[in-house]
């Protein structure tokens, strides 16, 4: 159901509409008829993103943080930290997310992604877990830019798996939840999750597959 | 280089290091695999996705302390604006990926190997007690003593490659043993083999010696 959209209908479509994030975004989740996709904001928020990354716009993280801060608390919460810890950390993760805004790549990650991120590594400090060593970076030269189209599109995707999750079945989404909230150990983790997660990762390895090409 | 890669992580992994809950061994592999494997990279983006998901779920809303944004962009202000420096790309391709030159200092050249007879050397690496990570040397054509497992090991081929009764493993593949499998590793002909190790539970040895060095291979 979730992957029956297919990624080329969504990428002829968008040709035809200005690339441009904040225009597009609510428009064309409103002309798939499949599944209504409620809050679809993906866009706005890459553009305020972009905005904090270029000009660093103090207006435009106000926007970002008013939405993105209380979520980071919560997540930090529902991770085992009481409400004055969570508050700072939730600080201190806005504060990166000021200063790493040049490394946010669109084509991989929505802003609500990127920002898990770095609220899950400050968690990891916080409750002094494990260490958790990241993988080699994988980032744009000045050379070469991302695909907006290749953006869009994920920023779409991402705002589905949104509305997918909220489908699940309770049983498998309190599973989810405990797992990223670190209720479980990795062997606790169950194979099968039930998530649609197959148009994401396609996306994802395009685009990197581009990033590759622009590197060799 | 990355599409010859047959054996990936799994799904349960990649959530656990998604979510960092990973004994900090197996994110030590985890992470080293990613660096070679571009459809794991993908793969594990997907669950990050998962987690932002998560985030925007309605019942996460809420608000902040009163003055929490002045107090975040007082902090942004003072801060000193130092622009991040992006990692060099080195001409030369290194055998040990970034995350793993973090644990040892540099490249291969720079690992304190130790022997543990047979040919075989190992180099145990730094990491929380919850679960043991070692570099495994094996010389082409030599077999690591035949061992069962408790808990989960991970071992991911760094150079050279590998057969045991399951199949071959080359660079980037990784083997994902539990309590069902008992194995013996060998290294191929022709070139030495360099492996990434990570158990969360001791080996269990099949012969008398191994069992008897065990404790002091640390293994």
């Amino acid at each position: 159901m979730f992957d029956a959209l297919q990624p080329s209908d969504t990428a002829r479509q968008m040709r035809g509409v200005a690339a441009t994030f904040a225009a597009s975004n609510g428009r064309h989740a409103n002309g798939q008829g499949q599944r209504r996709v409620k809050r679809d904001n993906g866009g706005k928020w890459v553009a305020l993103l972009d905005s904090v990354a270029k000009r660093r716009d103090a207006d435009a993280f106000a926007e970002l943080f008013d939405h993105f801060a209380p979520r980071v608390k919560a997540f930090l919460m529902k991770s085992g930290a009481d409400a004055a810890l969570a508050e700072e950390c939730a600080q201190d993760v806005m504060v990166t997310v000021w200063r790493k805004a040049p490394q946010f790549d669109a084509t991989r990650a929505s802003v609500a992604t990127w920002i898990f991120t770095i609220a899950r590594n400050r968690r990891i400090d916080m409750l002094r877990r494990d260490r958790r060593p990241e993988p080699e970076e994988l980032t744009w030269g000045p050379e070469a830019e991302p695909d907006q189209l290749d953006s869009i599109v994920l920023q779409q995707e991402s705002a589905r798996l949104v509305a997918a999750m909220a489908e699940l079945p309770e049983k498998q989404r309190i599973m989810i939840e405990r797992a990223y909230f670190g209720e479980l150990s990795h062997s606790e983790i169950a194979e099968q999750t039930g998530l649609p997660l197959g148009t994401i990762k396609s996306r994802i390895r395009l685009a990197l597959e581009r990033l590759r090409h622009s590197l060799s | 280089m990355t599409t010859m890669i047959r054996h990936h992580l799994s799904d349960q992994l990649l959530m656990g290091y998604s979510a960092g809950t990973l004994p900090e061994a197996f994110n030590l592999v985890v992470a080293t695999h990613i660096s070679m494997c571009d459809e794991c990279r993908a793969r594990l983006a997907s669950f990050d996705a998962v987690g932002g998901a998560l985030i925007e779920a309605p019942e996460m809303a809420g608000t902040m302390g009163s003055g929490a944004l002045a107090a975040t962009l007082a902090r942004i202000k003072s801060a000193d604006e130092s622009t991040p420096v992006m990692p060099e790309r080195k001409a030369a391709k290194p055998v040990l990926p970034q995350p793993l030159q973090g644990y040892v200092g540099g490249d291969v050249d720079k690992v304190a190997w130790r022997n543990v007879g047979g040919g075989v050397r190992q180099a145990v690496l730094p990491t929380s007690s919850h679960a043991s990570a070692r570099l495994l040397f094996i010389p082409a054509g030599a077999a690591v003593p035949d061992h069962g497992h408790r808990g989960t090991e991970l071992t991911l081929v760094l150079q050279g490659a590998f057969s045991d009764e399951e199949d071959r493993f080359g660079p980037g593949d990784i083997e994902i043993a539990d309590e069902d499998l008992h194995h013996q590793p060998v290294a191929e002909a022709g070139a030495d083999c360099i492996c990434l190790a990570a158990t969360d539970a001791p080996l269990k040895f099949r012969g008398l010696l191994p069992r008897l060095a065990q404790p002091f291979l640390q293994i």
